[in-house]
């Protein structure tokens, strides 16, 4: 491991990684669907909630004011965090879906008519499909697919032309299931030279690199804070500032209105425009912890923490199953992350996640919420393992025995 | 927590490997119906022929699934084929009562005999492979209640 990360203290900052089921340690790799939780978000939003807490906004009174600067912290550690110019660029949601669905039914609405070509990827998980066929079915937009190379990056040579005429281009900066890690400058670039623009959809991309939307040249960027070692229930959008400011509003209700008449509403300024009702204001809170968690850590030491376990990885389990195991995504490191999908033997993911459950090894089996994808790699499921700040070589050879279980009960 | 022999007894491995009634029938006169698992992403498709004299003359299932969702439609199947619609219906509810998942109508039904089908009822200690086992049961259900409307 490198010696600026070490993992044994930030295992210790987990609480839950020192439960034990059944007399066993627990296995963690289903980060890429949720991460864990360290001891300084969850005391953070106790200390908030037990000190701080009132509704924002709203009131005069000095827990209001508290509340309010901490909930306006977090979203200033959120802008340094992805290098966004302005605090109020940044807009929380519930999760990266609601920011997906606010991109799409908003700008999509104001921007997209009868014909109109939005361009997404075969790797897209379905929060980034299903908003787009939702406008499809409403206003018959044209979707045109980004396929994949063999292994499980998206395929560039004709990007040009399902480009061509498009006025979105929506795709994920990591892939939930291959893990592959895109080009996303190179993409955006695409995008705006066709005229199109771009739509980054980076759940699985901030948890884990240094992002920074301004040398990306996104247009719109998404992410969750329950990836990222913060809670669930706040998710962020962030967008250019004037493409927000033309957007129409998403939600009605309260907090996003300037003046509410009987014949009318006029909008907030940004981020409240785009901030009905009372939000996920603890969140929020607990979402800044986690930044300022990570940012301890420092995102280049966590790239590379992961670069050297999912080396590992893919490393230990090659060598103990050869052929009987099947890594699905790029072999190059450069261009993945520590998600593993893979295929063992004939043992269905189903079966084999039950088996490993017996060891506390926690993988996610299943579609991943990526049916056309799982279409693509020919199978209806795969088990994925993945790593986060608090893996070791532990869990690789934990996982690696609990698969071995595996092959025994099922004797293939 | 509950073990793996619970889930995996020896019947249910063999029906995994060698799936019984397999495979698909003319549509029409078959009906098929198709089910998913959205959980896990698995399909399968439920051929019934239904005979003039409302008996399950054939059904044949088709798909990918794991070991719980095809060894309980390979059993299913054995449990139904050449049996009254009727019948059917009965083994359908007693399976679906022993997945924890009763049904009203199932008050009249009075004892079954649920056969090789006892071997899964091990899956209840496993909740989230209940929507496993019960996949293949509701999508013959469907296709009980189309060759119903159809007949």
């Amino acid at each position: 491991m490198s010696a600026m990360f070490d993992v044994a203290r930030v295992q210790a900052d987990f609480p839950i990684l020192s439960r034990h089921l059944n007399g066993r340690r627990l296995v963690y790799l289903d980060s890429a669907n949720s991460s864990q939780k360290p001891r300084q978000v969850i005391d953070a939003m106790s200390r908030f909630m037990e000190y701080s807490y009132s509704p924002i906004n709203r009131s005069a009174y000095q827990l209001a004011v508290e509340s309010t600067d901490a909930f306006e912290g977090a979203r200033g550690k959120v802008r340094a965090f992805i290098n966004a110019r302005r605090d109020h660029e940044v807009i929380f949601t519930k999760n990266a879906t609601e920011a997906l669905n606010l991109v799409a039914h908003s700008w999509g609405r104001a921007n997209l008519a009868a014909g109109d070509v939005v361009v997404l990827t075969h790797m897209e998980h379905h929060a980034n499909i299903v908003p787009w066929h939702m406008l499809a079915a409403e206003r018959g937009i044209v979707l045109r697919w980004v396929e994949l190379t063999a292994d499980g990056q998206l395929d560039l040579h004709n990007l040009g032309s399902l480009l061509d005429g498009a006025k979105a281009f929506a795709f994920s900066a990591m892939s939930n299931v291959l893990g592959t890690i895109n080009p996303v400058r190179h993409l955006t670039d695409a995008a705006h030279a066709a005229g199109a623009i771009a739509i980054v959809d980076a759940c699985q991309f901030v948890p884990h690199n240094i992002t920074d939307v301004q040398a990306m040249e996104a247009d719109f960027l998404v992410f969750s804070s329950h990836k990222l070692c913060g809670p669930s229930g706040i998710g962020v959008l962030w967008g250019r500032e004037d493409l927000l400011d033309a957007m129409p509003p998403f939600l009605g209700g309260g907090n996003m209105i300037a003046d509410v008449r009987l014949d009318g509403f006029s909008c907030a300024e940004l981020p409240a425009k785009f901030e009905a009702g009372t939000p996920p204001i603890t969140e929020a809170v607990g979402l800044g912890a986690a930044i300022d968690y990570l940012n301890c850590l420092g995102m280049a030491n966590v790239r590379r923490h992961e670069m050297e376990i999912v080396d590992k990885a893919i490393t230990t389990l090659n060598s103990r199953f050869g052929d009987d195991i099947t890594i699905h995504g790029p072999t190059n490191l450069e261009v993945r992350g520590a998600t593993l999908s893979f295929a063992f033997r004939d043992i269905h993911p189903h079966d084999l996640s039950q088996v490993l459950d017996q060891a506390n090894v926690c993988v996610r089996a299943g579609h991943h919420c990526a049916k056309p994808l799982m279409r693509v790699l020919g199978a209806s499921a795969t088990a994925r393992a993945s790593f986060y700040i608090y893996n070791d070589e532990r869990d690789i050879d934990a996982l690696a025995d609990a698969l071995e279980g595996a092959s025994d009960i099922f004797s293939i | 927590m509950p073990g793996l022999e619970d889930l995996y007894r020896e019947i249910i491995l063999d029906h995994y490997r060698t799936p019984r009634n397999r495979g698909q029938l003319e549509t029409p006169p078959a009906v098929v119906a198709e089910g998913h698992n959205p959980l896990c992403g698995d399909e399968i498709q439920v051929y019934l022929l239904v005979d003039d004299e409302g008996m399950i003359a054939d059904v044949k299932v088709s798909g990918q699934g794991c070991s719980i969702s095809q060894s309980s439609a390979s059993m299913m199947t054995q449990a139904v084929k050449g049996k009254p619609a009727a019948e059917a219906r009965r083994i359908v509810r007693a399976f679906k009562a022993m997945m924890s998942l009763p049904d009203e109508d199932a008050a009249d039904d009075g004892p079954v005999n649920l056969g090789d089908l006892e071997a899964l009822q091990g899956v209840v200690k496993f909740p989230v492979r209940i929507k496993c086992a019960t996949l293949a049961w509701n999508t013959f259900t469907q296709c009980l209640d189309h060759s119903v409307s159809s007949a």
